[in-house]
């Protein structure tokens, strides 16, 4: 694998270019919104057992970023990605790479709360089930473990037979984090999942963050910086600079030196609030 | 008032012109609304007065269970269109239903925006058709392959069946659409994103979140089978007869009303009046379980945030 870290972009942390224990080796990334060239040359290390927060203005390319992570853009018509991205030493854009096997590994979280219009139990087991589990009593852990890590179990625990519409925003969205955890990811990417909800499930999907991180490497995309501040060990800068430009990644590295010591003034603008 | 050259600060008070050219459109507005509940009633009492006499001349019972219809001896029963009308309109769902819900998850979910724009128009184009035109074609093709295949004239319920199935595939199948497509995107996402495919996010998620929606553009589709006149008195023979296999003539409550309206007089007008008047309660029936379902629909998803 011949190729160079991206030559625009700082790096706190030396980047080698062989495949490494990180969870996501990116390397050269570019991709295409039909002609658009949304993102280009992205290099980049997601470590195991973290937080990482990508930050950076509106339309910076971040949350395409993180769904080409899960190839979720595959269900966009005129989609292409060029370049290196390695889960665990997997290429999952590889020939013949099954993007719903990679989705049952990679879960995410979006912006919106979407539960299922139906029970807060059967939005839980949904994943089990695709997977095949089958038997009740099976299932009623999986059910509870995910709402215990999900901080959503004490609210609800009464309540499973409930439409999942029918609790507040806040409890939505972690009963989501729930029916993600339920299948057991080895990556939990989120995308702007606090934007929406109300101040105490902010603090409770925090603090689950911090506790899940060990068993599961976490991607988050946040707007705010002290969220990225608190909760993320690494933090990625991206930004587009000119519109109708492709985005870069401007800077990654470890949050506190990010927030400390920027070495890009771009990164530093932006984190003390001068643009964005 | 926007008038920008009024700067000294009074308020400008509402003209008498203004306030009754107001009330005036309100009124407009109140009377063309108006317009369809006045029809309504109108009509149901029109249709219920005409049809009153039964209930002395014939007995309500003896109207709704006889199994005779002979207007040569005055025998009034009108099981033979009951059946007749649910025959037909059970079998046309039977078999318009699936093509239609399954036409419309295709357009809603799978078929990309090019096919997507030729499939829908052509499917809109078939409630464009008038009925009469169903029923030649009936008369013209179908019926004749009914014959050969089955025997008879090949006028009866199977003809019947499709050429009704085809009638109602567009009022379900756009209908049902619209129910698929007002599911919002985010939950597809999160079933994708959770490793669902594309069947399962279908079958087990937008399904299910539509149910009512669907189930309300089958029963709008079975309201126009049972209502639906001109196509079905061209094909299913119009025997005043009970069942007698796919093949055999029949006959409905609306082509019967047809058929004697036009000569009828006497008990004879009021029994076709009772028919009517039967259509119509049906039809109220199924607009009010649509309206009941989407009601209870609404309750169940309801926040209830102050209980937890």
């Amino acid at each position: 694998m011949a190729t160079t870290t991206a030559p625009g972009t700082k790096y706190a942390l030396e980047l080698v270019n062989r495949p490494t224990d990180a969870t996501y080796y990116v390397r050269n990334m570019n991709f295409w919104y039909g002609d658009f060239n949304a993102l280009t040359d992205i290099s980049l290390d997601v470590m195991p057992h973290s937080v990482t927060a990508f930050i950076g203005p509106s339309g910076c390319g971040k949350s395409t970023f993180l769904r080409c992570m899960n190839r979720m853009n595959d269900l966009i018509d005129g989609t292409k990605v060029e370049g290196t991205m390695l889960l665990n030493g997997a290429d999952i854009y590889g020939s013949g790479v099954d993007p719903v096997d990679l989705r049952r590994r990679v879960g995410m979280i979006f912006q919106q709360p979407n539960p299922f219009p139906q029970s807060i139990y059967d939005n839980v087991a949904y994943g089990p089930r695709l997977q095949g589990v089958k038997r009740k009593s099976d299932l009623d852990d999986i059910v509870e473990d995910s709402l215990k890590r999900a901080n959503l179990w004490k609210e609800v625990k009464d309540i499973l037979d409930k439409n999942g519409l029918a609790i507040s925003g806040g409890q939505q969205q972690r009963l989501c984090i729930a029916r993600v955890l339920a299948v057991q990811p080895e990556v939990l990417l989120m995308d702007e999942p606090c934007s929406a909800i109300d101040p105490t499930s902010v603090q409770k999907i925090e603090d689950l963050m911090t506790e899940i991180k060990d068993e599961v490497t976490i991607i988050i995309v946040t707007h705010n910086m002290q969220q990225a501040a608190r909760v993320s060990d690494y933090t990625s800068f991206f930004l587009q600079e000119v519109a109708g430009q492709p985005a870069v990644l401007v800077e990654t590295g470890k949050t506190g030196d990010i927030f400390t010591t920027p070495i890009d003034k771009r990164t530093e603008d932006y984190i003390t609030g001068r643009f964005g | 008032m926007s008038d920008s050259g009024n700067k000294t600060g009074k308020l400008v008070m509402v003209s008498r012109a203004t306030q009754v050219k107001e009330a005036a459109l309100a009124t407009l507005f109140f009377i063309c609304a108006f317009v369809a509940v006045l029809a309504v009633f109108l009509i149901f009492a029109f249709v219920a007065w005409k049809a009153s006499p039964l209930f002395s001349q014939i007995g309500l019972w003896d109207f709704l269970t006889g199994t005779q219809w002979s207007v040569e001896d005055n025998i009034y029963g009108i099981v033979p269109f009951l059946l007749g009308s649910l025959i037909v309109t059970a079998g046309a769902l039977i078999i318009g239903a699936p093509l239609a819900v399954l036409t419309s998850v295709f357009l809603s979910e799978i078929a990309k925006p090019r096919v997507r724009n030729i499939i829908r128009p052509a499917v809109e184009l078939l409630a464009g058709i008038p009925s009469v035109v169903y029923g030649f074609f009936g008369v013209v093709v179908v019926a004749p392959l009914v014959a050969r295949a089955g025997g008879g004239a090949g006028f009866g319920p199977l003809t019947g069946w499709i050429i009704l199935s085809i009638m109602i595939v567009p009022t379900i199948a756009t209908l049902s659409e619209d129910a698929l497509k007002s599911i919002p995107m985010g939950i597809r996402e999160a079933s994708f994103a959770m490793g669902a495919t594309q069947w399962q996010t279908i079958y087990k998620v937008v399904l299910p979140a539509a149910k009512i929606g669907i189930i309300d553009a089958v029963i709008l589709g079975m309201g126009r089978a049972i209502g639906e006149t001109m196509a079905v008195l061209m094909v299913v023979g119009n025997a005043p007869q009970l069942f007698a296999g796919i093949n055999a003539p029949i006959s409905t409550l609306t082509s019967q009303i047809v058929l004697g309206m036009s000569y009828s007089s006497g008990l004879h007008r009021t029994a076709l009046f009772g028919m009517a008047a039967i259509l119509f309660l049906i039809s109220m029936a199924l607009v009010l379980t649509v309206r009941l379902m989407a009601r209870d629909q609404k309750r169940k998803t309801k926040k209830k945030d102050k209980r937890l």
